[in-house]
C-alpha cells in the first residue's frame, strides 16, 4: 500500500504523458480535419472522393488495428519514427477522419436558405463563407469535435499497448509491483473521468448556448 | 398589365427553364415598369416561384432574356455574339440591386436584427458602420421593430422575423422587390402585420414582384395579376380583370379552391 | 530493404482470421443484446424515476462513456477477481464489460428516443383508455423501437470494432488472429491488407443491410 502511494509521482507522469499525447493529437487532427473537411464541402470535384475514401476507411476500421499497422509496418516502407511518433501518427489520422465528418456535417447542416439570404443582398462567395456560413457552421461543429477531444483521450489509452508509458501502462507497471488491480484501476478510471467528464460538460453547455442557431 | 410612361424594370422574353427532364419554364414573357405592383399566381408546380429565382439568378435559366434595368442578370456577351455566364462576382453586383424577402424568412440567426440588415450595407454598399447602423435602425422602426434593434431571431416571432427580412431586403435600395410567399409560412395573425408593411413599400413607389396566394392583397394592391399554369403566363391583367374572369377554365378553378381554403 | 509481399502464411493460417471475424460478430451480438436490456430498463427508469435514480443512472451513463474501454476491460478482467475471489474466463470477462459499455450507450439511445415518441400518439392511447402499462407496452415501445433503429445499428457496427479490443486478454477474435499472424510471420503488410478489409467490408455490409432493414421499419 505505501509503495502504492510512493508510485503517485510515477502515475502523474503517465497522467501527462496522457495529456501530452491527446493534445498533440487534437491539434494535429484538427488542423488536418478543417482543412480536408472544407476541402470536400467546397473543392474541386476530384478533391471529393479521394478525401472521402480515406474518411469512409479509417472510420471503418478500428483503432487498434491502425495502430498496429503503422507501428509494426512504418519501418517496412524504410520510414523509421519513433514508437511515439508511429502513434501519433497512427491517431491523428484516425481522429483526422472523424473530425472531415464533424465539419462536413457542420457545414452541410446549414439550411440552404441562409447561402441563398446572402447571395441576394449581394455578398460574394467569399464574403458569404466569412459573414454567414462560418459563424454557423464553427457554432455547430464545437459541440461534437468535444466529443471527438473524449475519443482521442480514450483512444490514447491504446499506445499503452505498444510500450508508451501512458496513464494506462503506468497504473500497470505499479500493479505489477503492487498486487492491489481493483483500486489502481478503480483510481485510473477516476482520473479518465475527471479529464473527459469536464470536457464533455463544456460540450454540452455549448450545445444548450448555441441551441438558439438550430432552429 | 397597366400603361406607364416610366421606365422598364424587368423585361422578361422567351424564358424556359427546366429541372432535368422536367420544363418548369415554358416561354415567359413579363415586363414590370416602376411602381408596380405584380402579383403571380398559380397552382404549385406552375413555375412560379422558379421564375423569381430567375430573376436574381438564385436559379440559372436556359433559354430566352431577363433584363433588371438594361441589363441582362444570367450572361454577358461573349465573342462572336456568344452569351457567357457570369461568375460570382458579377452576380453579386446585379444581386445587390435587387432585392428578395423569403417564404421561410432565411434571417442569420447568429446575428441581431440590427445587424441582420446592416450586414448588407456594410460589405456590399461598403457604408461605414455608424452610417450602416443608423439606416438599419431607421429601416426596423419602418416596419414596426424600433424596440427589437438588438433581438435575434429566435427571440421574435414570424411576423416579426419577416418584417426584419423586408427590411433588410429593401435598406438596400434596390430597383425592385422579389416577394416569395412571404406570408405562407405565417400563422394567420401574423400575416396582416406583414401585408402592412408591402402594402406601404408599394404606397412609395416600389416596385415589386409578388407571388402570393393572399387575393385579398392581390385584389387591393396590386396594379396588375399574372395567372401562370404549367410554366406559362396563362392570363395577366389589371386585378379587376383577372378576378372576375368567367370564360378561362384552368383560372377559374383555381380561384375557386383558393376562396375554399381561405374561407 | 527489398520485400516481397508472400500470402503464403496468411492463407495456410486463414481459419484464426475467418473464425475470429465470426467470434467477433458474436461478441458485438450478445454484448449488444444484454446492453440493450440494460439500458432499456435503465431508461425506463429514468424517465419514470426521481431525482435519486436519475443520478444514479446518469453517473453510470457518464462514468462508463468517459472511461477508455482498455481500462474497463482490464478492470474487469484482471481487478475484479481480485476482490470477488472468483475467476472467469477472458471472453467472459470481455462480454460482460462490453455489455456494460454497450448498456450505457443504449440508455442514452433510448431515453431519447422514448422522449421522440409523438406526445400525440399517447393521447390518442390515452383517449381510447389504455392504462399507462399498455400504453407503454402497445403504443411507447413499439413506436420508439422504430425511431431508434438507425441508432441501432451505428451502434451495433461500433461494438463490432471495439471487438478488437478483446486481443488484449487474449480472445481469440479478428484482431488477436492479426496479431498472432504478425507475430509469427512478420508479413506485416499482408495480414493487415487482409485484416482491414475484413472489418471495413463486414461494418460497411452490416450498416448495409441494417439500413435496408431500417427502411422497411423505420419511423422518421
Amino acid at each position: 500500500m505505501l509503495y502504492a502511494i510512493r508510485s503517485l509521482p510515477f502515475l502523474w507522469q503517465g497522467l501527462l504523458l496522457t495529456l501530452k499525447f491527446s493534445a498533440l493529437v487534437v491539434v494535429l487532427s484538427l488542423i488536418a480535419g478543417i482543412i480536408l473537411g472544407v476541402g470536400i464541402v467546397y473543392g474541386p470535384r476530384w478533391l471529393y472522393w479521394p478525401i472521402r475514401i480515406y474518411s469512409d476507411f479509417l472510420r471503418g476500421i478500428p483503432l487498434l488495428v491502425l495502430i498496429f499497422f503503422i507501428y509494426y509496418g512504418l519501418p517496412l516502407f524504410g520510414l523509421n519514427f519513433s514508437n511515439f511518433g508511429s502513434v501519433v501518427l497512427a491517431l491523428s489520422a484516425f481522429e483526422t477522419a472523424h473530425i472531415i465528418e464533424v465539419v462536413r456535417g457542420a457545414i452541410q447542416s446549414i439550411p440552404p436558405g441562409q447561402n441563398e439570404a446572402a447571395k441576394v443582398i449581394g455578398l460574394q462567395f467569399g464574403q458569404r463563407l466569412l459573414y454567414v456560413i462560418a459563424p454557423q457552421a464553427v457554432r455547430r461543429f464545437l459541440p461534437p469535435w468535444i466529443n471527438a477531444v473524449v475519443d482521442t483521450v480514450k483512444g490514447s489509452a491504446l499506445v499503452s499497448l505498444v510500450g508508451i508509458v501512458d496513464l494506462t501502462l503506468a497504473i500497470q507497471q505499479v500493479i505489477g509491483r503492487t498486487y492491489i488491480p481493483m483500486p489502481l484501476y478503480v483510481l485510473g478510471a477516476v482520473m479518465y473521468f475527471v479529464i473527459n467528464y469536464c470536457l464533455s460538460s463544456a460540450s454540452r453547455a455549448l450545445e444548450a448556448r448555441f441551441a438558439y442557431i438550430r432552429e | 398589365m397597366s400603361v406607364s410612361s416610366s421606365s422598364l424594370v424587368v423585361r422578361v422574353r422567351g424564358l424556359r427553364k427546366s429541372f432535368g427532364a422536367n420544363r418548369v419554364l415554358d416561354g415567359v414573357d413579363l415586363d414590370v415598369h416602376k411602381g408596380e405592383v405584380v402579383v403571380v399566381i398559380g397552382p404549385s408546380g406552375s413555375g412560379k416561384t422558379t421564375l423569381l429565382r430567375c430573376i436574381n439568378l438564385l436559379e440559372t435559366y436556359d433559354e430566352g432574356s431577363i433584363q433588371v434595368d438594361g441589363v441582362e442578370v444570367g450572361f454577358r456577351d461573349g465573342p462572336g455574339g456568344t452569351r457567357q455566364h457570369r461568375g460570382d462576382r458579377e452576380l453579386s453586383r446585379i444581386r445587390a440591386d435587387i432585392g428578395m424577402v423569403f417564404q421561410l424568412f432565411n434571417l442569420f440567426p447568429h446575428l441581431t436584427a440590427r445587424e441582420n440588415v446592416m450586414l448588407g450595407l456594410r460589405k456590399v454598399r461598403g457604408l461605414p458602420a455608424a452610417e450602416a447602423k443608423r439606416t438599419a435602425e431607421q429601416w426596423l422602426a419602418r416596419v414596426g421593430l424600433g424596440d427589437k434593434f438588438d433581438s435575434l431571431p429566435s427571440q421574435l416571432s414570424g411576423g416579426q422575423q419577416q418584417r426584419v427580412g423586408i427590411a433588410r431586403a429593401v435598406a438596400m435600395g434596390p430597383k425592385v422587390l422579389l416577394l416569395d410567399e412571404i406570408t405562407s409560412a405565417l400563422d394567420p395573425e401574423l400575416v396582416g402585420e406583414v401585408l402592412t408593411v408591402v402594402q406601404e413599400l408599394a404606397k412609395d413607389g416600389m416596385t415589386m414582384i409578388v407571388v402570393t396566394h393572399e387575393m385579398t392583397f392581390a385584389r387591393d394592391v396590386s396594379t396588375g395579376i399574372v395567372f401562370m399554369d404549367g410554366g406559362r403566363i396563362q392570363v395577366e391583367g389589371t386585378p379587376r380583370e383577372v378576378l372576375s374572369m368567367t370564360n378561362h377554365e384552368r383560372l377559374k378553378a383555381f380561384l375557386a379552391r383558393i376562396e375554399l381554403k381561405h374561407h | 530493404m527489398t520485400y516481397h509481399l508472400n500470402y503464403d502464411f496468411i492463407w495456410r493460417h486463414f481459419d484464426r482470421l475467418g473464425w475470429g471475424l465470426v467470434l467477433s460478430l458474436e461478441l458485438a451480438l450478445i454484448s449488444i443484446l444484454i446492453g440493450m436490456a440494460i439500458g432499456l430498463s435503465l431508461a425506463l427508469a429514468y424517465t419514470g424515476g426521481g431525482r435519486f435514480i436519475r443520478s444514479l443512472v446518469a453517473g453510470y451513463v457518464e462514468f462508463i462513456r468517459n472511461v477508455p474501454l482498455l481500462l474497463l476491460v482490464y478492470l474487469v478482467f484482471y481487478g475484479v477477481p481480485s476482490v470477488g475471489g472468483f475467476a472467469y474466463d477472458a471472453t467472459a470477462s470481455f462480454v460482460i464489460t462490453l455489455a456494460v459499455y454497450a448498456g450505457a450507450t443504449m440508455v442514452e439511445v433510448f431515453r431519447a428516443g422514448l422522449a421522440d415518441v409523438p406526445g400525440g400518439l399517447i393521447d390518442a392511447g390515452k383517449a381510447i383508455g389504455l392504462t399507462g402499462w399498455q400504453r407503454l407496452i402497445c403504443v411507447r415501445l413499439p413506436t420508439m423501437f422504430r425511431i431508434v433503429l438507425p441508432s441501432l445499428s451505428n451502434a451495433y457496427v461500433s461494438l463490432f470494432k471495439d471487438t478488437s479490443l478483446a486481443s488484449v486478454i487474449a480472445v481469440p477474435e479478428l484482431t488477436y488472429g492479426a496479431q498472432w499472424i504478425n507475430t509469427n510471420s512478420f508479413r506485416v503488410i499482408e495480414v493487415w491488407s487482409v485484416t482491414a478489409p475484413m472489418y471495413l467490408v463486414t461494418g460497411y455490409g452490416l450498416l448495409f443491410l441494417l439500413q435496408r432493414l431500417e427502411r422497411r421499419f423505420a419511423v422518421h
